[in-house]
């Protein structure tokens, strides 16, 4: 009893039993464990604590940045401008960089980034978007009312995918997505209470995108849900392929048939490495296969200014083209971006640049080439290197790194190894990956975070430390499997 | 009382479902042959979204959009510029942002600036300070997703400073993208369960309707409690009680939404109301959310703000170690008006380990908020002291702002008063003004025949014949039979100066067509 007589409930409202169950649901490996015991080990060393390693490098993140690329100029001059107007009287900035700016400035209310822009997002960035996919995809049409920008990609996937979610029990929506798969699909999954329904990429053909295991998937989901969406990532992640363009068209032909809503993943359309492939966008391929099915595939792609050449996580900068949507469907869409007010205008401005690059005739322009080609050529090269570098353990093999950020070789595991994590009550490749940071520092994300055949092990690693490091945590990951693997023998 | 009938209750006749909505679009649909073939696999869409309650305030804000292209594109109006007080947002109302904000920000954008000799020492320092947070040393990485530390324990001494050393701990601290997200962020540990179980969430009307639309979202009940326009728009207990326990026959109340200082009212929290809240929160078993992102504009002489953080701990046990508490903060508004920024955080108190530990679980599957949001969140809680070189400016520019609200304030509750047909409360903090509209019986009747609330009609004829957007009431919610406007008092003392003249032009026009 208190001072008034008033009884106070001691028990709290919010616990972990009455919180939202599907909260609870939610995991994501790329920031899961591994990397919070990264992290006490980073502050181990800190204070001194004697290691037989010196930092930790965390190659589990597709985060350029962090591991020391160095941002376009030219973007960040004409973001900068922008922030700081006053900028725009200084002598040290490019004309071009200015005009740009002052561009962008007009079109933001009250001439400044800190106002609220539209929910959809600023006029002339969808404007210039839609340009930009229409030089992309050989002068396909693109109507830049189907062009919603958002906070990073992943704000764009988790409202579509949103939107589809609805039914109970055999009619709850599934959702197709790939194993090995980016773990924000899951986790939407999870958080959104939709059925996950799994499609297996073939390792043995490099990550082949098979369409018959999409139909077998499809019919063994619509026993217990009811399949609508089907995701693909291309170029992949983990996997890192980049699917060919007849796969590309087996897919939309196969979404037709099934009635299926695609959605295509394309964040890393840049990062094409292999000298045999090449990035066809789902939308080009859509509209080139003709009206029967570019009439009527729903599809919705996406694209984020984190990853390609330019590697800006920290703007949150993104779009999703949405074609053939239902208008009343679209309608919805548009109310609940509405709800979130704005994406941040920053990463609008950031955007805006990335699909509107200098041109030739400007002064920005051969920097720009340079730095743009330097950054491809580096992930190009780091990229050969990684894979080659795993494909000559023993114990190790890993796929050719046809695109996207990372290495997701398969590791062979004594079965003492398998025994023991499975005491410990952890995923084999966790337990591998685990020891490898406490005995190396490097931090990488087990395969069983992203999805594997039963009984394979992998890791993803990223592709991004620069090269000397990068040579060095080969070398130790080397070292360190064959320790591992002779102490489990 | 379920969400649609709600919904028409508040909102009247402002009401559009999801249905009514469609209608519209049926313009746009195909032929019929391709209606044929079009897959439509997503007809069967989330429910929920589908209830979500857009107002008629977004066709008059979509109006207001091509008024002003109009206007751009040389079409002859009775006007010759649009004036948007709809929102607040005081950036596109011509206020400035702040100088130190928006220089460390470029510094940390674009480091070349850090050898510029026109930036004081003070703007590079704080740029090299939280540069050195980012990994890389840049803006473009990823941040921690709850935030960065060094933002985050900024934020926490923050809350100490400004609570009278009232403790706070980063760890508690959660920085998002606008306390519209942080909002809904715990909404969603809450909101969950159907039927008689569904989370209620109890909430003020008028209320700004972003939120309204949120707890649609996420199919929240809602629950709504009146605020007595009369007594200054007073939250009074026995209404929330009388609230709260009727909504328990049909869900379960988890959660009261504060917001203080009010939007759209503008009444200021006493202690002592605080305290009387807080004790009814722990009697009904409901966590606080407390929505104080206004909390740095109280104009009224004599009114302090008092943060609900505060006046929890000082109450003492057992409130202050039980009550379960989430307080919200923004850089969009107060004195940075960064609202395209995109930066807020929500403090935790009183929330188990456990459920902190989920929370940062579910949070890490999205990505941190923008780093240059988190940038100007730092600033806005740890800004420029006595003696730094970038102090007199910025206390300058802060003083501006603070004089332009409490002359708009001032100003139009004078212009007001002396105008048939209004009353206004007492703006005792806040961005807006909320006055009541009394409008002749004839233009009721005739907004009646036209299907919409009178203060919509009020609002779309002011648009379209004087150029100035406002928010109808009806879509922030009112007492039936009653009809307010809010506008928007963080704007130059020009652009209010203009809303005051044509707003008053309009509306003794509007009283003599209808009287």
């Amino acid at each position: 009893m208190t001072e008034n007589g008033v009884v106070c409930q001691r028990g709290k409202v919010l616990t972990t039993d009455t919180m939202n169950p599907n909260v609870k649901k939610v995991e994501y490996a790329v920031r899961g464990p591994i990397v919070q015991r990264a992290v006490q080990i980073e502050n181990e060393l800190k204070e001194g604590v004697k290691k037989p390693f010196s930092e930790v490098i965390r190659a589990n993140i597709g985060d350029a940045h962090a591991m020391g690329q160095r941002p376009i100029t030219f973007f960040r001059q004409v973001v900068a401008l922008c922030s700081y107007s006053k900028l725009l009287e200084d002598d040290k900035f490019p004309e071009d960089a200015k005009n740009r700016a002052r561009r962008i400035l007009q079109a933001c209310n009250g001439g400044s980034i800190g106002a609220y822009s539209a929910s959809q997002g600023i006029e002339c960035v969808r404007q210039d978007v839609a340009r930009y996919i229409e030089r992309r995809d050989g002068g396909i049409t693109c109507n830049p009312d189907n062009i919603y920008l958002c906070t990073g990609a992943s704000d764009g996937i988790v409202a579509i995918l949103k939107l589809l979610v609805s039914g109970e029990g055999r009619t709850r929506t599934g959702v197709m997505i790939p194993i090995p798969q980016y773990p924000l699909y899951s986790a939407a999954l999870a958080d959104l209470g939709a059925v996950q329904v799994s499609y297996y990429l073939d390792e043995d053909r490099c990550w082949a995108l098979d369409v018959s295991e999409l139909r077998r998937a499809l019919v063994a989901a619509r026993q217990h849900c009811s399949p609508r969406a089907l995701c693909v990532i291309n170029p992949g992640n983990p996997t890192g392929q980049v699917q060919s363009r007849q796969c590309i068209e087996d897919v939309i032909r196969f979404a037709a048939e099934e009635h299926l809503f695609l959605m295509a993943d394309e964040v890393y359309q840049d990062n094409v490495y292999a000298e045999d492939c090449q990035f066809h966008s789902f939308k080009k391929v859509l509209y080139e296969m003709g009206p029967e099915y570019s009439d009527i595939v729903e599809l919705v792609s996406f694209h984020s200014t984190s990853k390609c050449y330019m590697g800006e996580c920290g703007f949150r900068g993104g779009y999703m083209e949405v074609i053939n949507m239902d208008p009343e469907v679209k309608a919805q869409l548009t109310k609940m971006v509405s709800v979130r007010l704005c994406p941040p205008v920053p990463g609008q401005a950031l955007l805006d640049l990335v699909v509107n690059p200098p041109q030739r005739d400007e002064p920005s322009y051969s920097t720009f080439i340079e730095e743009r080609a330097a950054n491809l050529r580096d992930l190009a090269t780091k990229a050969k290197l990684a894979q080659e570098a795993f494909n000559r353990i023993p114990g190790i093999t890993c796929n050719p790194v046809q695109g996207a950020m990372y290495c997701f070789p398969r590791i062979s595991l004594p079965e003492r190894a398998v025994a023991e994590a499975r005491e410990m009550g952890q995923a084999p490749d966790m337990f591998y990956c685990m020891k490898l940071l406490e005995d190396t520092g490097i931090c990488l994300v087990p395969g069983s975070g992203f999805g594997q055949m039963d009984g394979t092990y992998h890791f993803r690693m990223t592709i991004l430390p620069p090269t000397d490091k990068l040579k060095i945590v080969l070398d130790k990951v080397k070292e360190f499997h064959q320790s591992f693997t002779q102490h489990y023998s | 009382m379920s969400t649609v009938a709600y919904c028409s209750f508040i909102w009247g006749s402002g009401y559009i479902t999801a249905r009514a909505r469609t209608r519209t679009h049926r313009s746009l649909q195909k032929t019929e042959e391709q209606k044929r073939r079009i897959m439509s696999v997503l007809r069967k869409i989330n429910p929920t979204l589908q209830r979500i309650c857009i107002c008629e305030q977004e066709n008059l804000g979509r109006r207001a959009m091509q008024i002003a292209r109009e206007l751009k594109q040389g079409v002859k109006k009775p006007y010759k510029e649009l004036v948007d007080v709809s929102i607040g947002d005081a950036h596109s109302g011509g206020i400035k942002p702040i100088t130190f904000v928006r220089q460390v920000i470029a510094a940390c954008i674009y480091p070349e600036l850090l050898h510029d000799s026109t930036l004081p020492a003070d703007v590079k320092e704080r740029a090299w300070r939280l540069m050195r947070e980012c990994d890389g040393g840049s803006v473009g990485s990823y941040t921690e997703e709850c935030g960065i530390p060094y933002v985050k324990s900024s934020v926490s001494e923050f809350i100490t400073r400004r609570d009278g050393g009232v403790p706070a701990s980063p760890e508690n601290v959660f920085i998002l993208s606008g306390s519209q997200t942080a909002l809904m962020f715990v909404l969603s540990l809450l909101v969950h369960g159907e039927g008689s179980a569904q989370t209620g969430v109890a909430f003020p009307v008028p209320t700004y309707s972003s939120f309204a639309m949120a707890l649609d979202e996420l199919g929240a009940e809602m629950v709504p409690y009146y605020l007595c326009e009369e007594e200054g728009w007073a939250l009074r207990v026995e209404e929330l009680r009388r609230a709260v326990r009727a909504s328990g026959l049909h869900c379960t109340p988890r959660a009261l939404y504060v917001i203080n200082p009010s939007n759209p009212t503008g009444n200021v929290q006493s202690r002592k109301i605080i305290e009387e809240v807080i004790r009814f929160a722990a009697e009904e078993k409901l966590v606080i959310m407390a929505d104080e992102v206004y909390q740095d504009t109280v104009h009224e002489e004599g009114i302090d703000f008092v943060s609900y953080k505060r006046v929890l701990f000082e109450l003492g046990p057992p409130y202050s170690e039980s009550v379960q508490l989430a307080s919200f903060h923004s850089v969009s508004k107060g004195f940075m008006g960064e609202c395209g920024l995109r930066s807020g955080y929500v403090e935790l108190v009183n929330l188990d380990p456990a459920v902190m530990e989920q929370a940062c679980k579910w949070l890490s599957a999205g990505s941190c908020s923008a780093v240059t949001g988190q940038i100007a969140l730092n600033i806005m809680v740890d800004p420029p002291r006595p003696g730094d070189p970038s102090y007199t400016m910025y206390s300058q520019e802060v003083k501006f702002k603070k004089d332009t609200l409490t002359c708009n304030v001032r100003r139009v509750q004078e212009v007001l008063e002396d105008i048939p047909g209004f009353t206004c409360q007492a703006v005792g903090g806040g961005f807006y003004a909320f006055p009541r509209l009394h409008l002749p019986q004839r233009a009721v009747q005739r907004a009646k025949e036209l299907g919409v609330e009178a203060d919509l009609l009020y609002c779309t004829r002011l648009l379209e014949e004087e150029g100035v957007c406002l928010e109808a009431g009806s879509s922030l919610g009112q007492k039936e039979g009653t009809h307010h406007i809010r506008l928007c008092l963080m704007t130059s003392t020009k652009t209010l100066g203009m809303v005051l003249k044509r707003l008053k032009r309009f509306h003794l026009r509007f009283l003599k067509e209808f009287s």
